[in-house]
């Protein structure tokens, strides 16, 4: 009988992050991908960057993955802010001694490293290119039979299969959503001069404009763009030539950075918000996108996504230290108690932060530039952007501080 | 967890005082219900975390035990007095120890029998009072029962004897205050949250009292702490005592 503590439905970066950290304390999973292992760990399959918090950093350090990463992500040393290329400008700087406000790292990986590390993890049981044919939720336990006829038996059940959460869509539970109704254009670029590390987000009426600074390659200086655009521009955004892309890349960034080339293919994702009314339900949690999808604006997704790792990790390896069964309701509700707030906050403002940026006009745009301006000249304002984008806002979870439970 | 016993069984022995027929009855009804979260032992769903979390902290101290351990009672015996449907048994018994659960009301043994083989664990349960638990254990529980059994005395008697020399004794039970009868009575038995019926104020003990039956048993009170309930964090234990108590016993040296 394949028995485990959790049966973890998702093998993303926050499936796999969640796998590790029980398997850190004893707890047992299954993780369930519908990916083959070859395809999750090819470079094409995803060319995405994640900026990952200093607290989230502490957590991939406290479950062993420090070694692995080390020296592979861009330390962001400041975030700087600006409204279109006018003048005026707010920039957000780590304290002394306090280490960058976060990582940049290539997704795929992150992907590879965290798979890697559960492969050979004593209580991980990896069930790759399956998926869930049937799941059973009732009060005795969770029942999951793949679609070769293995049967998984569990105590919880996780969704983590991101935005479109087949768990949480079954489990009946609601979700406010809305479309921005506009793509993420994604790319890497080598560019003549340095970055500095210097993460730039440049703030346009059709949604911002970022760069991200990466680690420099064979091709030399290197950072990821993001570059948001309505959704009617975005095929035609992927189907301008090299030159003619990089030409428009260049209009918007002002030519700082020096001459551009692409280091890898573009990809474009549509941009959404949603936000689950219940991350919990019957021997069931939700965790990262599949129970909340944010703007990219503030880089803070799988931060999110981190944070419900860190917490969910220590509400069960507390309760199994008190004999618990790992899918008592009174765990789940202090799940999702301590997450409801948080996600909500984060989700809201990130959100505010796309429209107050997106509205467009020479008045708003002061308003804008006064907002940065106060925030700048407010140093516990300031302290509260800094802490949100270290991800140490908050009730920290232990994992966050880099601590085991 | 729950009340003493159903019919007093026949024995001349003292403990058989422990028994109150029409209690036992009343919790035999709810004994379906027990492993509902949302059912009429939700209230008891709810204490358990901060109930656990004493017993595992004491446990910890008194033995010397790695709090990262999950199966730290492990080649250790443990007995609970009055365990309902099981809801303390069970976790003790996933953590290691070998559990014995008594219980006097034979609907409730019949549903935590049950309910033990759908979680795949190995409980002795046994109806009947105190009496029926055999030799001498580690660890010996009796969450909410006290309050319940007709002679106190006696009764604190039996669970001492059911004690290793060097074994640990845990108790709650709610303190005689106006604030445990207003709670627990007037509001919680008042608005549902607590089956009407379930408790008689007149019979609560307060620290002092109980402290004072434990030392006539040949006990040491260790630890006395409060279970209070705050609307932001829920229960928890704390240094408030009024509404409900938590206490901690060895055996006193000879």
């Amino acid at each position: 009988m394949n028995q485990t503590d959790v049966i973890i439905l998702g093998g993303g970066l926050v499936g796999q992050t969640l796998a590790l950290a029980l398997d850190l304390h004893g707890l047992s999973s299954a993780v369930v991908d519908r990916m083959p292992t070859k395809a999750l760990l090819d470079s094409s399959y995803d060319g995405r960057v994640s900026a990952v918090a200093s607290a989230s950093w502490n957590m991939l350090n406290a479950i062993g993955l420090g070694e692995a990463l080390e020296g592979k992500g861009c330390p962001i040393g400041s975030i700087r802010a600006s409204d279109g290329l006018a003048p005026g400008r707010l920039d957000f700087e780590s304290g002394e001694g306090e280490g960058p406000l976060g990582i940049m790292f290539e997704n795929r990986l992150l992907r590879a490293s965290l798979f890697g590390a559960s492969q050979k993890a004593e209580h991980i049981a990896l069930h790759m290119a399956k998926s869930a044919a049937d799941v059973v939720r009732e009060q005795e336990g969770v029942t999951v039979t793949l679609d070769d006829g293995t049967i998984l038996k569990g105590s919880l059940l996780i969704g983590a299969e991101g935005r479109g959460s087949p768990t949480r869509e079954t489990a009946g539970i609601r979700v406010a959503r809305w479309s921005y109704r506009h793509h993420a254009i994604v790319a890497t670029i080598n560019h003549e001069r340095s970055h500095g590390g210097i993460a730039y987000e440049i703030f346009y009426p059709a949604g911002p404009f970022a760069l991200l600074p990466m680690l420099d390659d064979a091709g030399g200086h290197r950072s990821a763009l993001v570059w948001t655009v309505h959704e009617k521009d975005g095929p035609a955004m992927m189907g301008l030539s090299e030159r003619a892309f990089l030409a428009e890349a260049e209009k918007r960034m002002g030519g700082f950075l020096g001459n551009l080339a692409l280091a890898g293919p573009r990809g474009s994702y549509p941009l959404g918000f949603h936000h689950a009314a219940k991350i919990t339900g019957e021997r069931l949690a939700l965790v990262g996108d599949s129970a909340h999808g944010i703007h990219p604006i503030a880089g803070q997704g799988l931060n999110l996504g981190f944070r419900d790792v860190a917490c969910l990790a220590q509400v069960l390896v507390e309760g199994v230290r008190l004999g618990m069964d790992a899918g008592d309701a009174e765990l789940l509700k202090r799940y999702e108690t301590w997450r409801s707030l948080d996600t909500l906050m984060v989700a809201m403002a990130t959100d505010g932060l796309t429209r107050l940026f997106g509205i467009p006009g020479k008045t708003a745009s002061r308003i804008r530039r006064f907002g940065m301006t106060a925030v700048d000249r407010i140093p516990p304002l300031k302290r509260r952007f800094v802490d949100e984008a270290r991800g140490s806002s908050g009730k920290l979870p232990l994992l966050l501080q880099g601590v085991t439970v | 967890m729950n009340a003493s016993a159903a019919t007093p069984p026949p024995t001349t022995d003292s403990q058989a005082h422990s028994v109150d027929p029409k209690e036992a009855e009343h919790f035999g009804k709810l004994a379906a219900e027990w492993w509902d979260p949302k059912g009429s032992s939700a209230m008891l769903h709810r204490l358990n975390p901060p109930r656990l979390g004493y017993i595992r902290k004491a446990a910890d101290r008194h033995w010397d035990l790695d709090a990262a351990d999950r199966r730290p009672l492990t080649g250790k015996s443990a007995l609970d007095i009055g365990c309902g449907a099981g809801l303390l048994a069970e976790p003790l018994a996933r953590l290691g120890a070998t559990v014995t659960g008594i219980d006097a009301a034979e609907e409730n043994i019949a549903a935590a029998r049950a309910h033990a083989a759908q979680s795949g664990l190995a409980i002795d349960y046994r109806i009947g009072g105190v009496e029926a638990a055999e030799g001498t254990h580690d660890l010996v529980t009796c969450m909410e029962v006290v309050e319940h059994v007709t002679d106190p005395a006696a009764f604190v008697c039996g669970l001492a004897g059911a004690l290793k020399p060097d074994g640990l004794l845990i108790m709650s039970t709610p303190n005689r205050t106006g604030l445990s009868k207003l709670a627990m009575i007037t509001v919680g038995e008042g608005a549902g949250l607590i089956p009407k019926g379930t408790h008689d104020w007149d019979k609560f003990l307060t620290p002092e009292e109980l402290t004072g039956l434990l030392e006539a048993a040949g006990m040491r009170v260790t630890d006395v702490s409060g279970l209070s309930f705050s609307p932001a964090r829920g229960f928890e234990i704390s240094d408030r005592k009024a509404l409900n108590y938590l206490l901690t016993a060895v055996r006193a040296p000879a």
